[in-house]
This record gives C-alpha cells, sequence and structure tokens, in this order.
C-alpha cells in the first residue's frame, strides 16, 4: 500500500491488472469447488462463466481450478453439463 | 484475422479484466465484462465506467483489474466522459499522431444508465459520438444498498420501496431504456444476456463494426440484490429470456427483429419464486399480482414480435422489388 503522497495527479493508475495482486481467494467461506477430471469435456463453460477467472485454461486446455482468486460462488458447478450426468464440478466443504 | 467466437480460440486470448477485483462472489457483472472484451479482442479499446459496482470494485485505491485503458470521472456522465475521448482519438488521427483502429465502450449500471447518466447518454447517442455504450443492467442500485431504480421490475422488493401492506413491492413499470434509446434513430441497438453468449458476443461484434453511436442492454443477475444464491446468476438469466422477461432482440437501422424465441415460453413464477425479492408475491391472496406481472410480459413479447413482423413483411417487399 502506498501513501497519498506517492500517488500520481489524478488519481491515475499507471500498473494495469494490478488488483492481480488481492488474493479474492480467502473470500471463500464455506465450498469450494473440486475439478474431476475424467467427468470433464473440455466445454470451457467454467471458464467463460466464472466471474473470477479462477479457471486456469493453457492452449485451449481446461486445467485445475486457480484457488488464489475463486470466491467458491459455485456458478461454475451448477452450469457444468458434465459427461452423461456426472458434474465435472462439484463444490466441497473446505476446512481452513 | 477475425478471432472466431468458439471458447477454444478464445481462450487464448488475454483477459483483460483480471482477476483480484472486489465484486461479490457469483456476480454477474465481471462475466459480462469478460463477454464484451473478448467479443472485442482483435481491436484495442477505451472504457469508460459510471460510479456504480463495476466501477468502486474495480477500481479500489491504487489497485485496478483492468489491463485496457480505462476512465471514471462521476455518476452521470460517462458518455460525456467517453465523448471528450472520442473527439480527441478523431483530432489526433486527423493531425496524424495516432493510426491505430481504436474502439470506444462504456461499461455502466442501471443507475448510471436510466436515471442519473440518461441525459449525458442521450446527449452522445445524439451527437453521434462513435462508442459502444453497454449497461450492465442489475435492476436497481445495488452498489449502494439495493434502492429501487428505473430498471426495477413492477412488484420487486427494494430498500426504497419495500414490500410490506402497503405496497407490493415497486408499483411502478419498469422503463424501456432499449426501446427509448432505439427511438434515438441511432444505427444499433440490442438487448442481451449472459446465459446466450454466443448471441451477446454477436451482437458486441455487430455493433463494433458499425460507425456511430450503439446501445446495448445486458441483462446481470444480482444475487445479493435480488436475494438469491450465489451459484444462480446463468440460470436466472436464462430464465428471464425463456419466460421473455428479458427478450433478446436488435435494433438494427429501425428494424426490429427478435434474435431468439424461446420454444416454449415459460410461466413467469418460474423466475419468480427463486428468488427473495419476489417472495411476497407468493403469499396467499396475491395470486393476481402474478398474474398482472405476466400479463404485463405477455403484451410486451406480443407488441415485439408484432413490431418484427412489420419489418419482416417490408424487407420481403424490398427483396421481391429488387428480383
Amino acid at each position: 500500500m502506498i501513501g497519498w503522497k506517492q500517488i500520481p495527479p489524478g488519481m491515475v493508475i499507471l500498473e494495469a491488472g494490478s488488483a492481480l495482486k488481492i488474493k479474492t481467494g480467502s473470500w471463500r467461506a464455506a465450498y469450494k469447488p473440486r475439478w474431476i477430471e475424467e467427468n470433464c469435456i473440455q466445454c470451457l463453460l467454467c471458464w467463460l462463466y466464472c466471474p473470477d477467472n479462477a479457471v486456469k485454461v493453457e492452449d485451449g486446455k481446461r486445467q485445475d481450478f486457480d484457488y488464489e482468486y475463486c470466491k467458491g460462488c459455485g456458478l461454475c458447478a451448477l452450469e457444468c453439463p458434465g459427461k452423461k450426468g456426472n458434474k465435472a464440478i462439484v463444490m466441497e466443504e473446505e476446512v481452513r | 484475422m477475425v478471432t472466431p467466437l468458439n471458447l477454444k480460440e478464445l481462450s487464448k486470448k488475454e483477459l483483460r479484466f483480471t482477476a483480484g477485483h472486489r465484486l461479490c462472489a457469483g456476480c454477474a457483472a465481471p462475466t459480462v465484462v469478460k463477454m464484451i472484451l473478448l467479443a472485442a479482442c482483435d481491436y484495442p479499446v477505451v472504457v469508460a465506467s459510471s460510479t456504480g459496482c463495476l466501477e468502486v470494485s474495480s477500481c479500489i485505491s491504487t489497485y485496478t483489474a483492468w489491463k485496457v485503458p480505462w476512465i471514471h470521472s462521476a455518476f452521470e456522465n460517462a458518455a460525456a466522459t467517453l465523448s471528450g475521448v472520442e473527439s480527441m482519438y478523431k483530432a489526433l488521427k486527423k493531425q496524424g499522431k495516432i493510426d491505430k483502429e481504436i474502439k470506444f465502450i462504456a461499461i455502466c449500471g442501471d443507475g448510471g444508465t436510466y436515471d442519473i447518466g440518461l441525459q449525458s447518454l442521450s446527449g452522445a447517442m445524439e451527437r453521434w459520438h462513435d462508442m459502444l455504450y453497454v449497461c450492465y443492467n442489475n435492476e436497481a442500485y445495488m452498489n449502494t444498498g439495493i434502492q429501487r431504480s428505473g430498471a426495477t421490475p413492477t412488484y420487486a422488493d427494494t430498500t426504497t420501496c419495500p414490500a410490506g401492506s402497503v405496497i407490493p413491492g415497486k408499483p411502478q413499470p419498469r422503463k424501456d431504456l432499449t426501446k427509448i434509446m432505439a427511438a434515438h434513430g441511432i444505427p444499433y441497438v440490442a438487448q442481451a444476456a449472459p446465459s446466450h453468449w454466443p448471441d451477446l458476443m454477436k451482437k458486441v461484434r455487430k455493433a463494433l463494426e458499425i460507425p456511430g453511436p450503439k446501445f446495448m442492454n445486458i441483462f446481470t443477475p444480482c444475487n445479493r440484490g435480488w436475494r438469491t444464491r450465489t451459484d444462480d446468476a446463468i440460470l436466472l438469466s436464462r430464465l428471464a429470456v425463456d419466460t421473455c422477461f428479458w427478450p433478446l432482440y436488435e435494433v438494427e437501422k429501425g428494424v426490429v427483429r427478435v434474435t431468439y424465441k424461446p420454444k416454449e415460453k415459460k410461466p413467469i413464477e418460474e423466475f419468480l419464486k427463486l428468488q427473495g425479492r419476489f417472495r411476497h408475491l407468493f403469499e396467499p391472496g396475491r395470486e393476481q399480482l402474478i398474474s398482472e406481472l405476466q400479463r404485463m410480459i405477455d403484451e410486451n413479447w406480443e407488441r415485439l414480435l408484432k413490431e418484427e413482423e412489420i419489418f419482416a413483411s417490408k424487407e420481403e417487399e424490398k427483396e421481391e422489388v429488387v428480383k
């Protein structure tokens, strides 16, 4: 955190995407999502819908969750189509 | 080369709205912003926001979630601010100081669009600035604590129109801003929802390719304000479209086209019953309020289909003349 004397005039923020320093994963209250790879059809809807960019994708392939930013809303688990009725994302209780 | 609108290709693009923003868990606004910026992935963009949830949560203190040039000045003037930026760009381009093809997008909440920012929006559209104005519509002033706005639907409970023995939530109908913007005679106006993301992205793409002022109204569920679960933003958006509570349509050069017609129109109860802001409508003795809502939605939908029909027949006539 910088003091007011270091803030540029006009409250200009010079570092793009500096919010990445704020790890919103600490917001998760009780549940966290778990990815079950064998049920994943790689539709990437979770990546698109996630409000916190907490689904990592590399070269068009889904990777695991980014728990540093996941707020645990559960949107991905609800929308996951899964494979033959088996969801590829489930919400599990998280003990901290 | 134009990036195709499939998720595999889009996922290779940089996300220009980062994680670490402080919007609530399960908020649909960052999802909507992500979709807009992905649809615009082939262009450098400049974004302006008016005061609202998105603005206060995406640039707290010295932390910004934006990876595009972004400007905020006040609640009522995002359109005016962006008009100025766009005019400066035009001047610099004329002087040969800039040669990039930059797109200008305003992303503002319904309070900053329907009510407080309406005059500056109307002015910017009338002055024909080359910009796309997007309203992410969560149907109340959520940032300050769920006060009613011009976008709040009839009978919704908010802190300034609380449902009780005196009134059953907001007594007035919501303002149809999409139609008001269409009445400005601007080249492109559309309504979209994040559950139907290919439709949303296609509309953003189409809008960005048209020179002049464009307006889009995007449905954005808010779990805190609507008193719903944190995981059902996309589900609610889908239900709003399937019940015709939020029809998806566009008005291009005055021609109305409904871009999605539900195969089976669902009763409005299915959308209402998931939300705490409509809970009071399910109390005994208030059945007529739901049928009243259903009637309003039916009338709106019928009118929209009729409007489309008028233009459809004219388009056919034109084609015949050409033949």
